[in-house]
């Protein structure tokens, strides 16, 4: 469905941050892309949905292809209505606007009523919350609310392949499970997942396939279960060690053994 | 009440709204009883300024909601709105040509001819307001918005030039069907043009509140609060800048019309001077918040009350004050209006650049 090959992303003419990136997301997956802050995923999301523009970025080389056309250089507006969505990092809803109206803005290009309607009933049903919160103003709700309000928004639109830029951030790990279910219950819908993620665990737990993103290319892809069980991945992202996976104490680090290379 | 005190105190301006704000209620109550007739045109007087100034504000909240810009060019536009209503309106012939203007051979009677004229300039103002945002605005998107501010300056000067040199305005009749009359209240006559200017301020409000809870509004809205996001969700801002242009763009040319009208002048004339409206009604945007339909309606009444009765209880101090002190009025009270609140009545409190 969704096909990034060798992209390259350069921002303001000079600074290269994505080089030669690519990822497949198959129709009816959750793939997950993991990656340390500056690694370029957030720059990954851009290129997909065409706000590389606002920031002063630009596809240099490389392709992205949605559904066999080329989305590369499309317009914003034009990939939402070939059915990618996003969910912004940091969940940017529109804090001034209610929650029902906040929705509107997610369903703004879907010009047919009983359509938005449908896509209205199907989040109330997600995010049962929402549905009691409807007048009030979006600032005012908590964190992991306006992170269901930012999921429902997207849904609105009834896209194909929801992307969501680290849904986990800055949420109480209850909070997380939730919301990981809800995700999970999204792609039961027949909705493909683009899931970016710090939270390894939390990412891989529900994924079928995993990108690890370091320095703007992907260093190790493979089943999610596999990446769980690999040690690089259990060391630099999962804090675990060794075979019995216990917490690992850095007084026992010792530097020279540290790998500094992915071995894949 | 002592914290009360205390805060006047603390707030030098908070004193000077409470010390002048006191003599004027009870000044303006002793006129009420003095002579109820003329408080009474006075008061219908400013509500018909304040109407004229709500809604060239509302045309500068419109803009600046969507694109973050003050739009200095209101004024030519509000010219150039109203010079071709009078073209249409008040001219035999097609403007550089010797075709009959269509409209004088519409049947029906003077003020229908009026309307067709009104709602064909309305369509020619929203129109030049798409092709300044497409020729002028949209290269500028993302570009620091001070660079648009003095853009739309400079295009005020160009369409100024434009309308005077080439278009030569010279006292041009906009011949509104209710002419200069007016009906009596006693010995005091009030004119029709201030109904109308209250009448069309109201609709002006309600079609934008109405608006602002539409599919388009409220992407107009979101736009407003965060463009990216905004994008993220498929909303195409440029449509949305363009709409807000067109929308100002036609209150202006409104604002323009009633420009010519009492209580703003007697003239019933487009000229030149015309354009001063959007400078005379920006105290009114500045009070009320840039940003904030309900504060350009609020701010202009205040802004246009306080001129207006300036203008009618104090011209027994012409000698101190000068034959013209009425028109800075509204400056002063918008000054202490921003000592108090600096980003407006009802703006939102963030900076903005202007």
């Amino acid at each position: 469905m969704l096909e990034i090959a060798n992209l390259e992303v350069v921002y303001n003419e000079v600074i290269l941050v994505l080089r030669g990136l690519s990822i497949e997301v198959p129709e009816g997956d959750i793939v997950a892309l993991l990656g340390a802050n500056g690694a370029g995923k957030t720059t990954t999301v851009r290129a997909v949905s065409g706000l590389l523009d606002v920031h002063e970025g630009e596809a240099t080389k490389g392709s992205i292809t949605w559904k066999g056309k080329d989305i590369t250089h499309a317009k914003p507006s034009e990939i939402v209505e070939s059915g990618i969505t996003q969910v912004m990092e940091g969940r940017r809803v529109f804090a001034e606007l209610t929650v029902d109206e906040n929705l509107a803005t997610g369903g703004f290009t879907v010009q047919d009523k009983a359509k938005t309607a449908e896509s209205y009933d199907r989040v109330m049903d997600l995010f049962p919350i929402l549905a009691e919160r409807r007048k009030q103003t979006a600032g005012y709700l908590s964190g992991g609310e306006q992170q269901m309000l930012a999921i429902g928004r997207a849904l609105m639109s009834d896209p194909e392949l929801l992307i969501l830029d680290e849904p986990s951030l800055g949420l109480a790990p209850m909070l997380i499970e939730q919301i990981r279910d809800i995700i999970v219950d999204i792609n039961k819908q027949g909705v493909s997942v683009l899931l970016i993620e710090q939270n390894a665990m939390m990412a891989l737990s529900i994924a079928k396939h995993g990108y690890i993103l370091e320095t703007g290319k992907v260093v190790m892809d493979g089943e999610a279960q596999k990446l769980l069980g690999d040690e690089d991945v259990q060391e630099f992202y999962l804090g675990l060690h060794g075979e019995g996976g216990e917490r690992k104490s850095f007084r026992d680090v010792k530097h020279y053994k540290r790998r500094k290379r992915w071995l894949s | 009440m002592n914290n009360f005190l205390l805060k006047l105190r603390q707030e030098p301006a908070l004193m000077f709204l409470f010390g002048v704000m006191v003599p004027i209620t009870v000044f303006l109550a002793m006129q009420l009883f003095n002579d109820p007739e003329i408080f009474f045109a006075t008061l219908m007087r400013s509500l018909g300024m304040g109407s004229t100034y709500a809604i060239v504000a509302l045309g500068f909240v419109l803009i600046f909601k969507a694109t973050q810009t003050v739009n200095f060019a209101q004024g030519a536009l509000a010219v150039s709105g109203a010079l071709f209503l009078s073209f249409a309106v008040a001219d035999d012939h097609i403007p550089l040509t010797t075709i009959d203007n269509p409209i004088n051979s519409l049947p029906g009677p003077d003020w229908f001819h009026w309307g067709v004229s009104l709602v064909l300039a309305m369509v020619f103002a929203a129109i030049l307001g798409l092709v300044i945002e497409r020729l002028t605005i949209r290269p500028m998107v993302g570009q620091p918005l001070f660079s648009v501010a003095v853009i739309t300056l400079g295009l005020e000067i160009a369409l100024r030039v434009f309308n005077n040199d080439t278009v030569k305005v010279e006292f041009r009749n906009v011949k509104v069907p209710w002419g200069i009359d007016g009906f009596q209240v006693g010995k005091e006559t009030i004119n029709y043009s201030i109904i109308a200017a209250m009448v069309t301020a109201a609709i002006a409000f309600v079609a934008v509140f109405i608006f602002y809870r539409s599919r388009l509004g409220i992407a107009m809205r979101a736009v407003a609060f965060d463009q990216e996001a905004a994008m993220a969700q498929g909303i195409n801002v440029g449509r949305v800048f363009a709409i807000a242009w067109a929308a100002g763009a036609v209150l202006a040319m409104i604002g323009g019309v009633f420009a010519t009208q009492p209580p703003v002048k007697q003239s019933l004339a487009v000229d030149n001077e015309t354009a001063n409206i959007a400078f005379r009604a920006l105290p009114a945007v500045i009070l009320g918040g840039l940003d904030s339909a309900t504060g350009a309606l609020l701010g202009g009444l205040i802004v246009g009350a306080a001129e207006i009765f300036a203008g009618q209880y104090a011209a027994g101090e012409t000698d101190i004050l000068g034959a013209g002190y009425p028109v800075i009025v509204p400056y002063v009270v918008m000054m202490i209006g921003l000592l108090i609140r600096p980003y407006g009545l009802f703006g939102t409190p963030e900076i903005r650049r202007v």
